[in-house]
C-alpha cells in the first residue's frame, strides 16, 4: 500500500500545482474515461438541478394559481418577458413550457448523462480491467455533441416564443400547431437538441458495447463481468436501437414544422378560432408520431432504471460482505428486460384506441417484462439476508432504491392493465408512477453510486454526517411529494393543468349534487406537496456543500480500496492514473467473493490469484 | 498507454476495435432507416383509397443511378482488395473510381430534385387538378406566391394528361387565373405524404452517400500517407469504410423499389 499512497499525494501535488499547461487539453479537450465521465457527471448534475428549479417554480403555480411567484417571479419577468410572466404570475404559456423542458432536461439531459455516461465512463473501463475505452476520441465528441444539445435546450427559453411546451413527448400535431407565429420556435430547438443529444449517445453507446466486447482484461470472461458493467452492456444496446427512430420521428417532425409537409398531420386540420383547415397536403398519422416515440421512449425508462440497479447490485455486495445472490439471474433478467423493452411501447397508448386485440397483446408484454425486474428485485432483497450490513451512505441510498423502486413497479401494473389505465391515464397517478421508479429510485442509485464511487476519482470521503442528512431529508420529502400524487391521480386529478385543477374541482355544496369534481381534499394536498418539493430543494443543499468541500477538506482514504471491494476499479491507484492499471491485469475469480469460507481476508479482488 | 485490438483481432471475438464499433452503428442505422420505412409503410397504408401517386418518378434514371451505385461497391472491395494484395496503385484507382460513382449518384440526383421542384400541380375551384410547368421554370410557388407577387394568372404548360380525359398537347401554355386557383404546389416535400416521404428518405440516403464519400476522399487523399507507416492500420481502415459503403448501397436498394416501382 505504501508506494500506491506515495502516488496518490503525488497525484495530487500535481493537480494542485502544474495545471496550467495542459488545462484545455487535461480537463475540457481529454479523451481520458475518467474525465469524460467527470464531465458528464457533473454537467448532469446541473442540467438535473435546473430541471428540478423549473418544477419548483411551476409547483407555485400549481399550489397558489395566479399568485406571483415569489423571489423568482421579478426576475424571470425581466428575462423572459411579459408574455411569460405578467406581474409576477406564471403564463399558461411558461407553464407548458417549464413542464415540456422539466421532462426532457432530466430525462434526456440530466439522468441518461449521469446514470449511463458519467458512471458508465468512470467505472465500466476500471471494472474490466480496461486501459481506456475502445475509441477514446468518439468519446469526447460524445460528450461535446452532449454538451451542444445542452445548449440549444438551455438556450430555447430565450428565443422569441420560448421554449418547447408540447409536453416532453412532443406529440403532434400540438407539437406542430403549438407556435406558429414563430420560426424558428421552441419546438424547433427542441428537435435539433434532441438530434445532438441521440447523436451523442449513439456514439457513446458504440464505444461502451465495442469497449465491453473488446477491452475486458484476461481472465475476465463474460460471467465474471460485475453487475454494473452488465447493465451498462445491456442499456448501451437500447440506446443502441431504441433511438434511432426517435430520430427519424425528429426528422419527419422537423420537416412537418420547417417545410410544411404533413407526416404527422391529418386531413382537415383546424386550429382554433379559424374556419378553413390549414393549407397543408393533410393524409399524415399523429399516432405514427405516438409509436416512434414510444419505440424509444419504453426502452428508455430502462435507460434510466438499468444502471441504477447495476450501482446499487455493486453497492449492496460490498456492503453486506456477501455475494450477491443469484448473480446469474440477475444477468439473464437483465438481458431480458433488454428485449423484451422493445415490445411493450404501445401500453402507453391504451387511450388511442387501438383496438382490444392490439392492446392484449402489448399489456401481456407488459405483464411478462415485469417478471425480470422482479427477479432482479428479489435478487437483491434477498442478497440482504444474513449479512452483517454496513450501513453507510451509499447504502443507505441503495437501501432506500429497493423498496422506492417497487413502489414505482408495482403501481405500473394498474397502468399497464389497459381497462385500470383507461382511468388513471394522463393523471397524477402516472406522474407518482414513473417518478417513484426514477426520482427516489434512480437518483437515489445515482446519488449511492456518487456517494461510493467519490473517493476513487477523488481520493476523500463525502462527509458521512451531512451524506446521512442528505438521505434521510430526501427519503422523506420525496414520499412527501409523490404518495399524495396517487390519491390525487385515483380521484381523478389530471396533469399538465395549469391552475393545478381548481377548474375541475367540485363543490362541497349539497344543494350542486350530481356536479362531478374532484374534491377539494385532493385539490388541497397541491400545497402540501408544493411545500415538500421545495423542502426537498433545500435537503440538497447539504449534497452540494459537501459534493465541492469534501474535494478539498474530506476525509483522506487510507488506502486504495477504502470500502474493501472485490472489483478491479479499487485495484488501481488513487486516483487512477492514465491508462489506469500499474501493470497488466490478470483476471483469477468472479465479482463478488466476499467473506469466502477459509480464507484470511473477507474479500478476494478478482486479480488475486488463486 | 495503448489500447488494444486497435489493428489486430482479438483471439476470442476475431475482430479488431473498429469492426466491431462498424457493425454496431451500422445496426443503429438499420434502425434509423427502419424506422423510416415502417413510416412509409404506415402512411401509405393510411392513404385514403387512389390518393398515393404512382409513376411520378423517373425510372431509367433511378435504375442507372442504382447501377451506380452497385458500381462502386464492387469497386471499393476492388480498392480493399488491392491493399490486401500489396498494389497501392489499384487502391488509388478504384477507390478514385467509387468517390467518382458517389458524385455521379449526387449529380444525378440533384437534377432528378430539380425537375420535381419545377414541376407543379395545381387545384383549381371546380374540383380538377392540372399538373405541368409554370412558364419560366420557377422553384418551390405556392398559392401564397402568387399573392406576393400580385400575378392574377400564371401560365402551365399542362402535362399529358392519363386517364379519361385523353391526351392533352403538352407543350400548348394553358392561362389559369389565380382566383381560380384553389391550392398550388410544385412537387415539394410539402406537396403530398408521398413527396413527404420521397424526400425525406433519399436526402437522408443522399446525406449517407455525401458523408461516405467525404471519408472515403479522405481516405484516398491526405489519409492515404498511413499506407506508408502504418499499412495495416490502413487497409482496416478501408475496411471499415467499404462496409459503411456496402450499408449505403443496401439502404437504395430498397428505396428504389418502394420509392420508384411499387
Amino acid at each position: 500500500m505504501q508506494p500506491t499512497t506515495k502516488e496518490t499525494e503525488h497525484h495530487a501535488a500535481h493537480t494542485a500545482h502544474h495545471d496550467e499547461p495542459g488545462f484545455w487539453r487535461s480537463y475540457i479537450f481529454s479523451t481520458d474515461h475518467k474525465i469524460i465521465g467527470i464531465q458528464y457527471g457533473v454537467t448532469g448534475l446541473l442540467f438535473l438541478f435546473f430541471g428540478f428549479c423549473l418544477m419548483m417554480i411551476m409547483r407555485w403555480q400549481i399550489a397558489y394559481p395566479l399568485k406571483p411567484i415569489p423571489l423568482a417571479g421579478a426576475l424571470l419577468e425581466k428575462i423572459l418577458g411579459q408574455d411569460m410572466v405578467s406581474g409576477g404570475v406564471m403564463q399558461p404559456d411558461l407553464y407548458n413550457a417549464f413542464g415540456a423542458m422539466h421532462g426532457t432536461i432530466m430525462v434526456f439531459l440530466g439522468i441518461v448523462p449521469v446514470a449511463f455516461a458519467a458512471f458508465g465512463n468512470f467505472v465500466v473501463p476500471l471494472q474490466i480491467g480496461a486501459p481506456d475505452m475502445a475509441f477514446p476520441r468518439i468519446n469526447m465528441a460524445s460528450f461535446q455533441a452532449y454538451f451542444l444539445g445542452g445548449v440549444v435546450m438551455f438556450v430555447s427559453f430565450f428565443i422569441p416564443g420560448g421554449a418547447a411546451k408540447s409536453g416532453w413527448t412532443s406529440y403532434s400535431p400540438l407539437a406542430t400547431l403549438a407556435d406558429m407565429g414563430h420560426h424558428p420556435n421552441g419546438q424547433t430547438f427542441w428537435i435539433l437538441g434532441m438530434v445532438l443529444l441521440i447523436t451523442s449517445s449513439l456514439l457513446g453507446a458504440v464505444n461502451f458495447i465495442a469497449t465491453i466486447i473488446q477491452l475486458r482484461a484476461k481472465g475476465m470472461t463474460w460471467m465474471r463481468l460485475p453487475f454494473f458493467v452488465w447493465a451498462q452492456f445491456v442499456t448501451a444496446f437500447l440506446l443502441l436501437l431504441a433511438f434511432p427512430p426517435l430520430e427519424a420521428a425528429a426528422v419527419m417532425q422537423l420537416m412537418d414544422n420547417v417545410t410544411g409537409t404533413s407526416f404527422f398531420l391529418p386531413t382537415g386540420l383546424m386550429t382554433p378560432g379559424t374556419t378553413n383547415p390549414l393549407p397543408i397536403s393533410g393524409g399524415g398519422s399523429p399516432l405514427l408520431w405516438q409509436h416512434l416515440f414510444w419505440f424509444l421512449g419504453h426502452p428508455e425508462v430502462y435507460v434510466l432504471i438499468l444502471p441504477a440497479m447495476g450501482i446499487v447490485a455493486e453497492i449492496i455486495a460490498n456492503n453486506t460482505r456477501k455475494p450477491l445472490w443469484g448473480y446469474k439471474s440477475l444477468v439473464y433478467s437483465v438481458l431480458c428486460i433488454g428485449f423484451l423493452s422493445f415490445i411493450v411501447w404501445a401500453h402507453h397508448m391504451y387511450l388511442t384506441g387501438m383496438g382490444t386485440k392490439i392492446a392484449t397483446f402489448f399489456q401481456t408484454t407488459t405483464m411478462i417484462i415485469s417478471i425480470p425486474s422482479v427477479i432482479i428485485l428479489t435478487c437483491f432483497f434477498i442478497s440482504l439476508w444474513g449479512g452483517s450490513i454496513r450501513f453507510n451512505t451509499p447504502m443507505l441510498f441503495a437501501l432506500a432504491f429497493l423498496p422506492m423502486f417497487g413502489i414505482g413497479g408495482l403501481t405500473g401494473l394498474p397502468l399497464g392493465f389497459n381497462f385500470t389505465d383507461l382511468h388513471l391515464h394522463d393523471t397524477y397517478y402516472v406522474i407518482a408512477h414513473f417518478h417513484y421508479v426514477v426520482a427516489p429510485g434512480t437518483i437515489f442509485g445515482l446519488f449511492a453510486g456518487i456517494y461510493y464511487w467519490y473517493p476513487k476519482a477523488t481520493g476523500r470521503f463525502l462527509s458521512e454526517f451531512w451524506g446521512k442528512v442528505h438521505f434521510w431529508t430526501s427519503l422523506i420529502f420525496m414520499n412527501l411529494i409523490f404518495q399524495p400524487m396517487f390519491a390525487q391521480g385515483m380521484a381523478g386529478l389530471g396533469r399538465r393543468m395549469y391552475d393545478g385543477g381548481v377548474t375541475y374541482a367540485g363543490t362541497n355544496d349539497p344543494a350542486a349534487a350530481g356536479v362531478v369534481g374532484v374534491p377539494h381534499i385532493f385539490i388541497d394536498m397541491n400545497k402540501h406537496i408544493s411545500w415538500a418539493a421545495w423542502c426537498l430543494g433545500l435537503a440538497q443543499i447539504p449534497f452540494i456543500i459537501n459534493f465541492f468541500v469534501s474535494m478539498k477538506s474530506g476525509k483522506k482514504v487510507t488506502s486504495d480500496n477504502p470500502w474493501e471491494a472485490t472489483t478491479l476499479e479499487w485495484q488501481t491507484p488513487t486516483p487512477p492514473p492514465h491508462g489506469n492499471f500499474d501493470k497488466p491485469v490478470q483476471v483469477y475469480r468472479g465479482p463478488y467473493e466476499y467473506s469466502v469460507p477459509g480464507s484470511a481476508r473477507d474479500c478476494l479482488p478478482q486479480n488475486q490469484p488463486a | 498507454m495503448d489500447i488494444p485490438y486497435t489493428v489486430q483481432p482479438r483471439e476470442d471475438t476475431g475482430l479488431y476495435n473498429a469492426k466491431v464499433g462498424i457493425w454496431l452503428f451500422l445496426a443503429s442505422e438499420v434502425m434509423l432507416f427502419g424506422a423510416l420505412f415502417s413510416s412509409y409503410i404506415l402512411l401509405r397504408v393510411g392513404a385514403a383509397p387512389g390518393a398515393w401517386p404512382h409513376g411520378l418518378l423517373n425510372i431509367p434514371i433511378g435504375t442507372f443511378n442504382t447501377a451506380v451505385l452497385i458500381i462502386s461497391s464492387v469497386t471499393v472491395v476492388m480498392a480493399w482488395a488491392s491493399l490486401k494484395l500489396n498494389e497501392f496503385g489499384k487502391f488509388k484507382v478504384y477507390l478514385g473510381a467509387t468517390i467518382l460513382c458517389a458524385l455521379a449518384f449526387l449529380c444525378i440526383k440533384s437534377f432528378e430534385y430539380h425537375d420535381k421542384f419545377t414541376h407543379y400541380q395545381v387545384w383549381l375551384a371546380d374540383g380538377k387538378t392540372m399538373t405541368g410547368h409554370i412558364e419560366g421554370s420557377p422553384m418551390f410557388w405556392t398559392r401564397n406566391t402568387l399573392e406576393e407577387k400580385k400575378l392574377d394568372h400564371i401560365m402551365l404548360h399542362a402535362d399529358a394528361a392519363h386517364g379519361e380525359h385523353g391526351a392533352a398537347v403538352a407543350h400548348e401554355a394553358v392561362k389559369i387565373e389565380t382566383k381560380e386557383i384553389t391550392r398550388l404546389s410544385a412537387y415539394v416535400p410539402a406537396h403530398s405524404t408521398y413527396f413527404a416521404i420521397y424526400f425525406t428518405l433519399t436526402a437522408l440516403h443522399g446525406l449517407h452517400v455525401f458523408g461516405g464519400a467525404l471519408v472515403l476522399a479522405f481516405f484516398w487523399g491526405p489519409g492515404s500517407k498511413m499506407w506508408r507507416t502504418d499499412p495495416e492500420r490502413f487497409t482496416n481502415r478501408i475496411e471499415i469504410g467499404g462496409l459503411f459503403w456496402h450499408f449505403v448501397d443496401l439502404v437504395w436498394i430498397f428505396l428504389f423499389p418502394v420509392l420508384y416501382l411499387l
